[in-house]
């Protein structure tokens, strides 16, 4: 019959927009800025450089692998030298470009020293945009309690796994 | 000029018509991207159509020549956006071939279930959209994002992203699956269903989308198998051509599933064959959570492989590997010279390809047809350019 075809899915809209007043499952946004949603464990964005205790003192041993396997090659590093010019095993400079970086993760794959992890911070707007992507050394150091807050299951995995290696 | 109606234009022209050359695009929301079309339209109907590709050509193929071998995993992710696990899918079985890297049982299943829900999702969008095209504007588009979400939140909880999840490696995949994931796999099996009947409701026999869609654009059985279409568009007229049954790939051989076909092989059945298509994958993945085993996710090598990218050892040759993506064939074509990069990559993108034959199926029709006969094809930019 002509139109019942029309009907029926008009009865459907209709379904819909009425259940949407009092069902979770048809009406499935958030407020955003004032509700949120949870982030799952793995979720990331930018990666970060965590330290144990005091933020000059890095996990990260400049050996440069994240640089040489980033994909978009978004990580610049200097390794840092003392007076006599002897390598040391930290970084003078670690650059991390954000508007390069294209969130893949391999870097926390790759590094063997468990230093460099991705952020869930997702909020980064910014009115420039060379010099405020541009993640320096500080910007980009995080504390072991921030990662552990922001990724528990991992962070303990990582702790245990760094507690084994010390013994 | 193969245009019945250009022939016969003599005899029964008593009003004259004038032939317009319109451009369609690149800045058009029907393009779904940066795509243009040249049409020369004769009154409404097209005489005459032209692709214009390379809007948005990001050097891909190129770019890849100086990567690492692992390095291009997330640069694949980009090609079809909508479906970045079924390209992972693909560029693994193809450097796989080439190192000769074993996939664990468990790996290969959780690859299988990832890559049918990637099916859901392209698919639901696909109809959501090309109901954008026909005018009936984002009520089921946005039904269909509804439920893409559940798909998406159930990504990020496994990959860490929720469309560029770069989650496939050499030999298996990134990590395990969270212990909630069976559950919920399950949850959409039972949930997706009932969001088909109601979206088909909705749809499927609509007078309006019917008398749109019937018999509009009709891709002739002979002409898709010369131009070396696939996919969706394949099937819709009438040929049961998956590659998921063909080649029995990683172990779709071990899944019970129907290819469905069309008929006449017009937009109606282009759609059609698609929402068919997600119940056969919904099929697909109820066994597959069942059948599921423990283990490793990722074989010994290649664990290696991931965590030290430039240990991993390619000999010289060439590889294709291709899977059935939701689009249509998705090969990777690769040469290794021994070194650690690919010394030829190319991709075989079925939306490049399947949109070689826009032309013949506009041909004749009614130019506001043309954006619907372009959404029927599902082309996603970022592949045909690349």
């Amino acid at each position: 019959m002509y139109g019942l075809g029309v009907l029926k899915g008009l009865w459907v809209t209709i379904k819909n927009f009425t259940l949407s007043y009092f069902t979770r499952k048809r009406l499935t946004t958030v407020q955003y800025p004032e509700e949120r949603i949870t982030l799952s464990e793995h979720a990331r964005t930018f990666p970060i450089l965590v330290y144990d205790e005091s933020p000059d003192k890095l996990r990260c041993v400049a050996c440069e692998i994240c640089a040489k396997e980033c994909p978009p090659k978004c990580i610049s590093i200097v390794r840092a030298q003392d007076e006599a010019g002897k390598p040391l095993k930290q970084p003078k400079f670690f650059d991390i470009d954000y508007s390069v970086c294209m969130n893949c993760g391999i870097c926390e794959e790759v590094c063997p020293f468990d230093s460099i992890y991705m952020d869930r911070q997702f909020e980064l707007s910014a009115y420039e945009r060379s010099e405020e992507f541009l993640y320096t050394k500080d910007r980009l150091a995080k504390s072991a309690e921030y990662f552990s807050k922001i990724r528990p299951e991992t962070a303990k995995k990582v702790e245990e796994k760094r507690k084994a290696k010390e013994k | 000029m193969n245009c019945p109606y250009l022939q016969n234009m003599d005899q029964q022209s008593t009003l004259d018509t004038q032939r317009l050359e319109v451009s369609l695009g690149p800045q058009h929301p029907s393009t779904h991207g940066v795509f243009q079309m040249d049409v020369v339209l004769d009154g409404e109907q097209v005489i005459r159509l032209k692709p214009v590709m390379g809007y948005l050509h990001r050097n891909h193929e190129k770019l890849m020549e100086n990567m690492s071998w692992l390095a291009c995993m997330p640069y694949t992710d980009r090609l079809d956006y909508f479906c970045a696990l079924a390209n992972n899918f693909s560029y693994a079985l193809a450097v796989e071939k080439l190192a000769g890297i074993e996939v664990p049982e468990r790996a290969q299943y959780l690859r299988v279930i990832m890559a049918e829900l990637t099916r859901l999702i392209n698919h639901i969008v696909l109809v959501g959209f090309l109901l954008n095209d026909l005018g009936a504007f984002f009520t089921p588009v946005l039904y269909a994002f509804r439920e893409r979400e559940k798909l998406l939140d159930l990504f990020e909880d496994v990959t860490g992203s929720r469309m560029m999840c770069n989650y496939f490696r050499f030999g298996g995949v990134k990590r395990d699956v969270p212990p909630d994931f069976i559950l919920r796999v399950r949850e959409i099996v039972n949930q997706f269903p009932k969001f088909l009947d109601e979206l088909e409701e909705l749809l499927t026999h609509n007078e309006i989308l019917l008398s749109r869609c019937q018999n509009v654009g009709i891709l002739p059985k002979a002409l898709a198998v010369n131009a070396g279409i696939t996919g969706p568009v394949l099937r819709a007229s009438g040929i049961p051509y998956d590659i998921r049954k063909i080649d029995k790939y990683s172990i779709y051989g071990r899944f019970k599933f129907r290819v469905p076909v069309g008929e006449a092989g017009d937009v109606y059945d282009r759609y059609y064959v698609r929402i068919l298509e997600m119940r056969e994958s919904l099929q697909i993945l109820e066994q597959a959570i069942n059948e599921i085993p423990d283990g490793e996710v990722i074989s010994k090598a290649g664990a290696q492989a991931a965590k030290m990218p430039r240990t991993l050892k390619v000999p010289k040759g060439d590889a294709y590997g291709r899977t059935e993506a939701p689009k249509g064939e998705l090969g990777f074509y690769l040469v290794s010279d021994g070194s650690g990069k690919p010394y030829r990559y190319h991709v075989r993108a079925p939306s490049f390809i399947n949109l070689t034959v826009l032309e013949d199926m506009c041909i004749g029709q009614k130019v506001a047809d043309v954006i619907i006969i372009l959404g029927s094809i599902d082309i996603v930019l970022g592949e045909v350019d690349r």
